[in-house]
């Protein structure tokens, strides 16, 4: 028996998925990672049934462009094998599923709860006594940061065990933004709450989510998009990337206390955003995508108005970047700083940008391209050393590289044409989307029942693999240096909590 | 009592001239000059809060804390006119009494148990230590130079006339600088501006402080930046006319506060490790001035 291949945004009836038993499915999976380095987990999940669970598993294949589902029913009480052991990327999908139904794994390495949900299977677990890992010890110190973050950002709890000012273990609990986002996604029945819902899974990323769950309804409806609406997509993806790299860049500088750079890039960030406005009415973006609409045309006019604003912010953006990357002061914190090694990012299925800064090539818009993405060959950017400053210069080549699709796509603007009516979602139908994030690849999973009503919802930020590589990143570092390491990623919180 | 007079003066305006370069190097109007003064006013008006883990130690160290630097302030002179207190030794007194007002500080800092303040008092502990030996070989040298041992009498009997005098008070005004930067936790060595306890160094020690203790310290910071500015202006106005040497004094102080706002605008800070590399320099720098000494006593072939 072979697991079935989809396409990204493809929908299949549920019970194509072909089911195996777990010792079958076990050793699919994890064959799967080992055999090819190009095929990673995208999403692992349970879904609850009235004869136990069925477990999901999605697995990428970047070369072949299809994603393997494959899943096995098991019993809650029953002791199993865990994948981790094995293969340390699926350590977090584990540890939810865990949580969920309360699984038990007889040899996961770090089997404790991801979050605390009101409806966590082991109620006795509480957040306020989460078993961080400790060490006893005279030298040794341990420094506990957070919930509450001295900046005005979101909730998280990071434990560091330090030797002096060098840090040897970080361990980052999360889950205090825990809004039950999959929850109320099965149980809202209007098209327009759950739009909001998949708007607000990660403020940041409002144009990635909302991309990633409006091409999955439209999937499960049968909804063929239009050029227009592929258009606009693309182009608001891009639009979005710019924007929060720019912003990131500015806030990287602050944290080194670069003032210039700090102020540059923050000023060259509220064009970009102020051009989200003037199309879509939001700088943020909120109420920008709709599933099958295209709320917000890309007028010739916008398209004069989008190359003055890139016109302008070009040239101050490379003058900015040239001045940065020649600063021996600015260079001295990033360069050699908080490391992530080639294989340690595999290792823990690190996506996105994150992974191509340590020479992972994962990008969705080459591998699983959708919309505009197959017109644009994106050329995957990888760098290999892993450290802050790859991931500084990654931003600025990003940024370069969706400045250039955005000119190319503003000449050349699709034509009107008219948009089919949706129609009511598919009968007992697994859907699933990929979407390149700025952060990285967003996965959505929707699974629908016999009325066509979502039964089942799966986001995946791509926070939820990339965390655990800052916690390997800042190893060994200086703790002064936390701040700039945990900035080079920037995680989502609520984007892991949902 | 003119020293005292013009440090007052001088503290009155250094922040908010630092803090306004900064704004205009960025691109901002920014507050105006007077801000940091009206800040510390608004603290001297507020109750201060306590937390229930600290002792007594906690609730001393901010006044023992500005009493040093009060203390510091009034061994310093003015080019002829001695500081309120003047001996033979002073500037060891000098040193010391600072550092007396820091240990409190530091001791402060651990009394709260917090892991972060206990980290900003490791760093402030080892930064003065390493900033130490620089004060002293230098005051050290100008009193073999000048044969005595009291700020005033030392600053009245610099000559700066041979072009080796020149480059030895321009070295010397390098090191009381950083000196300054280092003592005030300004850049490069800590960043003054930051939100992120982890990298801080003096600002954290001071997180638990609150209204009027805070203010103390906040007032003890800004005498101690026109404290060394004015060490940095004895330098250089030995014999000349206090219509000049006053002038030359606020120029000078001015002139400083501008430079620091402008390192904080166009340059990242150190990385921590490197911070204690850079300060042992300002020590070979101080020996450089011991060695020019010896050449121009001519104890040294």
């Amino acid at each position: 028996m072979k697991p079935i291949s989809i396409k990204n945004n493809q929908s299949i009836p549920r019970s194509s998925i072909p089911e195996f038993s777990y010792e079958a499915f076990f050793a699919l999976n994890t064959g799967l990672v080992a055999e090819k380095p190009e095929i990673h987990c995208v999403n692992y999940f349970g879904i609850p049934e009235t004869d136990g669970i069925q477990l999901i598993c999605c697995m990428a294949d970047d070369l072949e462009q299809v994603i393997l589902i494959s899943s096995c029913k098991i019993q809650p009480d029953r002791i199993l094998p865990s994948f981790s052991a094995k293969l340390f990327c699926f350590e977090k999908f584990e540890r939810e599923i865990h949580e969920n139904f309360g699984v038990k794994y007889s040899d996961h390495p770090w089997l404790k709860p991801v979050r605390y949900p009101i409806d966590r299977a082991d109620q006795t677990q509480q957040i306020a006594n989460y078993p961080f890992y400790s060490i006893d010890s005279e030298e040794l110190h341990e420094v506990g940061v957070g919930p509450i973050h001295a900046g005005v950002i979101e909730p998280g709890h990071f434990r560091f065990i330090c030797n002096g000012e060098q840090i040897l273990h970080l361990e980052i609990q999360l889950g205090y933004q825990h809004r039950g986002i999959e929850k109320l996604m099965v149980q809202n029945r209007e098209l327009s709450r759950l739009v909001t819902l998949a708007e607000s899974i990660a403020g940041d990323t409002v144009i990635g989510h909302t991309t990633a769950f409006a091409q999955i309804w439209e999937s499960l409806c049968g909804f063929k998009t239009t050029r227009e609406i592929d258009f606009s997509r693309t182009m608001a993806l891009e639009l979005e990337r710019i924007a929060i790299h720019t912003g990131d860049l500015s806030a990287l500088c602050t944290d080194i206390a670069y003032q210039l750079g700090s102020s540059v890039f923050g000023r060259l960030r509220t064009p970009i955003i102020n051009f989200m406005q003037e199309w879509g009415g939001n700088r943020l973006s909120k109420g920008f995508i709709r599933p099958g609409q295209n709320r917000f045309r890309f007028t010739p006019e916008l398209a004069a108005r989008l190359r003055e604003v890139l016109d302008a912010f070009t040239p101050d953006f490379l003058e900015m970047n040239k001045e940065l990357f020649s600063l021996p002061s600015a260079l001295s914190r990033f360069e050699r700083t908080g490391v992530v090694s080639t294989e340690d990012a595999s290792a823990i299925g690190a996506v996105g940008m994150a992974a191509r800064t340590s020479g992972v090539p994962r990008d969705i818009r080459t591998t699983h391209p959708h919309s505009l993405y197959p017109e644009l060959r994106h050329e995957i950017k990888v760098k290999r050393h892993g450290d802050v400053y790859s991931r500084v210069q990654m931003r600025k080549n990003e940024v370069i590289q969706s400045i250039g699709y955005l000119k190319s796509m503003a000449a050349n603007l699709p034509t009107e044409e008219p948009i089919p009516t949706l129609s009511a979602p598919g009968e007992g139908l697994f859907a699933l989307s990929l979407v390149e994030g700025w952060r990285g690849e967003i996965c959505h999973c929707a699974v629908t029942g016999s009325k066509g009503e979502l039964v089942h919802y799966k986001v995946k930020d791509p926070s939820f693999h990339n965390w655990l590589a800052l916690a390997l990143a800042v190893r060994n570092n200086e703790i002064s240096d936390f701040p700039i390491c945990n900035k080079s990623f920037n995680l989502s919180y609520c984007g892991h909590d949902l | 009592m003119l020293s005292v007079t013009l440090i007052l003066l001088a503290a009155l305006f250094f922040t908010g001239i630092i803090i306004r370069t900064k704004s205009l190097a960025s691109g901002r109007k920014g507050p105006g000059i007077m801000q940091p003064i009206r800040d510390v006013l608004r603290l001297f008006r507020k109750g201060t809060v306590y937390s229930e883990t600290t002792s007594f130690v906690f609730q001393l160290a901010p006044t023992v804390y500005f009493a040093s630097v009060v203390m510091a302030m009034l061994v310093v002179p003015f080019g002829q006119s001695k500081g309120v207190l003047s001996f033979n030794g002073d500037f060891i007194f000098f040193a010391y009494v600072l550092a007396l007002g820091k240990f409190f500080s530091i001791i402060a800092a651990l009394d709260t148990g917090s892991s972060f303040e206990g980290m900003g008092a490791s760093r402030e502990a080892l930064y003065s230590m390493f900033a130490e030996p620089a004060f002293f070989i230098l005051m050290g040298s100008l009193a073999l130079l000048s044969g005595h041992t009291s700020f005033q009498e030392i600053f009245a009997s610099l000559h700066i006339g041979s072009q080796i005098s020149y480059a030895m008070a321009a070295l010397a005004t390098f090191v009381l600088l950083m000196i300054a930067m280092i003592e005030n936790s300004r850049m490069p060595i800590d960043d003054p501006k930051t939100h992120l306890e982890l990298t801080m160094v003096h600002e954290v020690m001071i997180l638990d402080n609150s209204g009027f203790d805070l203010g103390l310290i906040l007032t003890a910071g800004y005498l101690k930046f026109a404290l060394y500015g004015a060490l940095i202006v004895n330098l250089f106005i030995g014999v000349i006319p206090y219509q000049y040497a006053i002038s030359a004094f606020f120029g000078i102080q001015f002139l400083m506060a501008v430079a620091i706002g402008l390192i904080e605008s166009f340059m990242a800070r150190f990385r921590m490790s490197h911070n204690p590399q850079f300060i042992v320099v300002l020590t070979s720098v101080s020996l450089l001035i011991f060695f020019g000494v010896l050449l121009i006593l001519q104890k040294f072939i």
